[in-house]
């Protein structure tokens, strides 16, 4: 097996390209994907504030690495979500990227900050793991972009990722969730862009690249995730993978070229007014934010300074920046959100 | 050759040479799932493996959150009847 460029010996076969490739092309491969990505959709303008949320795991490691690379000034944001001995090892993997590349890693410890981890969170919120993990993760994510300045926040969601998301919300027709899968969420008052970058390049791609480059990530799966409809969805679209390669690819850019514009005035019609949260002063559609329920549900608390910080950045009007950093002078700014 | 799975780890032996897709059918292991890697450098499709080879098979599909999407409903059983249970939810 050749490598489609420079026909030296493959290291991978991507049969949705029906190619192969040798390292070196193949990594080549993973950031001009990256890079169409960010251009396609709008994701990053140059001199952006980059926050890459960071889990230890492959998809997160490689996107901030590839972010690097590309030459975005990309930090990182590790949660720490109490899950024993798989948040000790994926935090071991997080710091070590952070400092073979001698880039900043912000931490957050849920237990030591917020008084909860996510299984006694999850139990105690009656929610599956994954839902209050995730729930836990946008909340803090959004909360660390603001407080740190930051344009976008970058997430390591990849074509398989997104794939399987549109097939449950498709199995169920989800038209709101529908209208709302994009590969850019725009910001929104007292919410930092969000983007994936990934959207181009599989699940598998993102493995090998890890390897490629020598990337230690955590392997294991996240003992919470096991069963999860999720795994599902992606072991079906798998199985169609297998015997038509391309079937992810066409339905997933298939539904953002044909499809998802159909849906976005049902996800804009049921976004109602954002009022700041009476716990922690987030934007929230209820008087008390979902986080926050969740917090006082698992017996934890919030930081000291949380809700007058957060009341004082959602009074204040909202800029769009686009292309340079905020405060810098020659910003042009005036978009209200 | 000496094979390694995850999740969970564990060891297995095959015998013989073969093809990695041979490997992968044979153990019933689609290939989209994984990647195969011997001597730290991943290795395609239609790489031989040698009997004394000592490769890993690793997994690549990762569960969990994945933003705004509908809540979930409950678990699903894992395995080999997890596509099946996707048509016949329980």
């Amino acid at each position: 097996m050749k490598c489609r460029v420079c026909r030296e010996a493959a290291i991978i076969d991507i049969r949705r390209h029906n190619a192969n490739f040798c390292a070196e092309h193949f990594l080549k491969l993973c950031r001009d994907q990256t890079m169409k990505a960010i251009d396609e959709f709008d994701m990053i303008a140059v001199g952006e504030r980059v926050l890459v949320a960071v889990s230890g795991g492959k998809d997160s490691l490689a996107i901030w690495d590839l972010l690097l690379d590309l030459g975005f000034a990309a930090d990182g944001l590790y949660l720490g979500l109490g899950i024993g001995e798989y948040s000790d090892a994926s935090a071991e993997c997080a710091r070590a990227f952070a400092a073979s590349r001698d880039v900043r890693l912000i931490e957050v410890d849920l237990p030591s900050e917020y008084g909860y981890d996510i299984p006694t969170g999850a139990r105690a919120a009656k929610r599956v793991p994954c839902s209050a993990c995730g729930l836990s993760k946008r909340h803090l994510f959004d909360q660390a972009a603001i407080d740190g300045g930051y344009d976008v926040v970058v997430t390591g969601h990849n074509l398989d990722d997104e794939a399987a998301v549109l097939f449950g919300n498709v199995l169920r027709w989800q038209t709101d969730y529908l209208g709302r899968q994009l590969p850019v969420l725009p910001a929104r008052h007292g919410f930092p862009r969000k983007v994936k970058p990934l959207v181009r390049l599989g699940e598998r791609e993102m493995a090998a690249y890890c390897v490629v480059k020598g990337i230690d990530y955590i392997v294991e799966e996240c003992p919470m995730a096991a069963g999860n409809k999720h795994l599902g969805y992606k072991a079906a679209l798998n199985a169609i993978e297998e015997t038509s390669p391309g079937t992810k690819h066409d339905f997933y850019f298939g539904f953002l070229s044909r499809a998802s514009a159909y849906f976005r005035p049902v996800a804009e019609g049921e976004q109602a007014d954002l009022l700041p949260c009476t716990s922690c002063g987030a934007p929230t559609t209820a008087e008390v934010c979902a986080f926050c329920r969740l917090v006082e549900r698992a017996g934890g608390h919030l930081p000291s300074g949380d809700l007058a910080a957060n009341q004082a950045d959602l009074a204040a009007p909202v800029s769009v920046v686009i292309g340079t950093r905020p405060g810098d002078s020659s910003t042009t700014t005036g978009a209200q959100l | 050759m000496k094979v390694l799975l995850r999740n969970p780890r564990r060891e297995i032996e095959v015998e013989g040479a073969m093809q990695v897709s041979t490997l992968l059918s044979r153990l019933d292991i689609n290939r989209e799932s994984v990647i195969v890697i011997r001597s730290k450098t991943v290795v395609p499709g239609d790489a031989w493996l040698n009997r004394d080879d000592e490769i890993e098979i690793r997994p690549v599909i990762s569960g969990g959150d994945f933003g705004p999407i509908h809540p979930a409903r409950g678990l699903m059983p894992v395995g080999s009847d997890i596509v099946r249970s996707l048509w016949n939810p329980t």
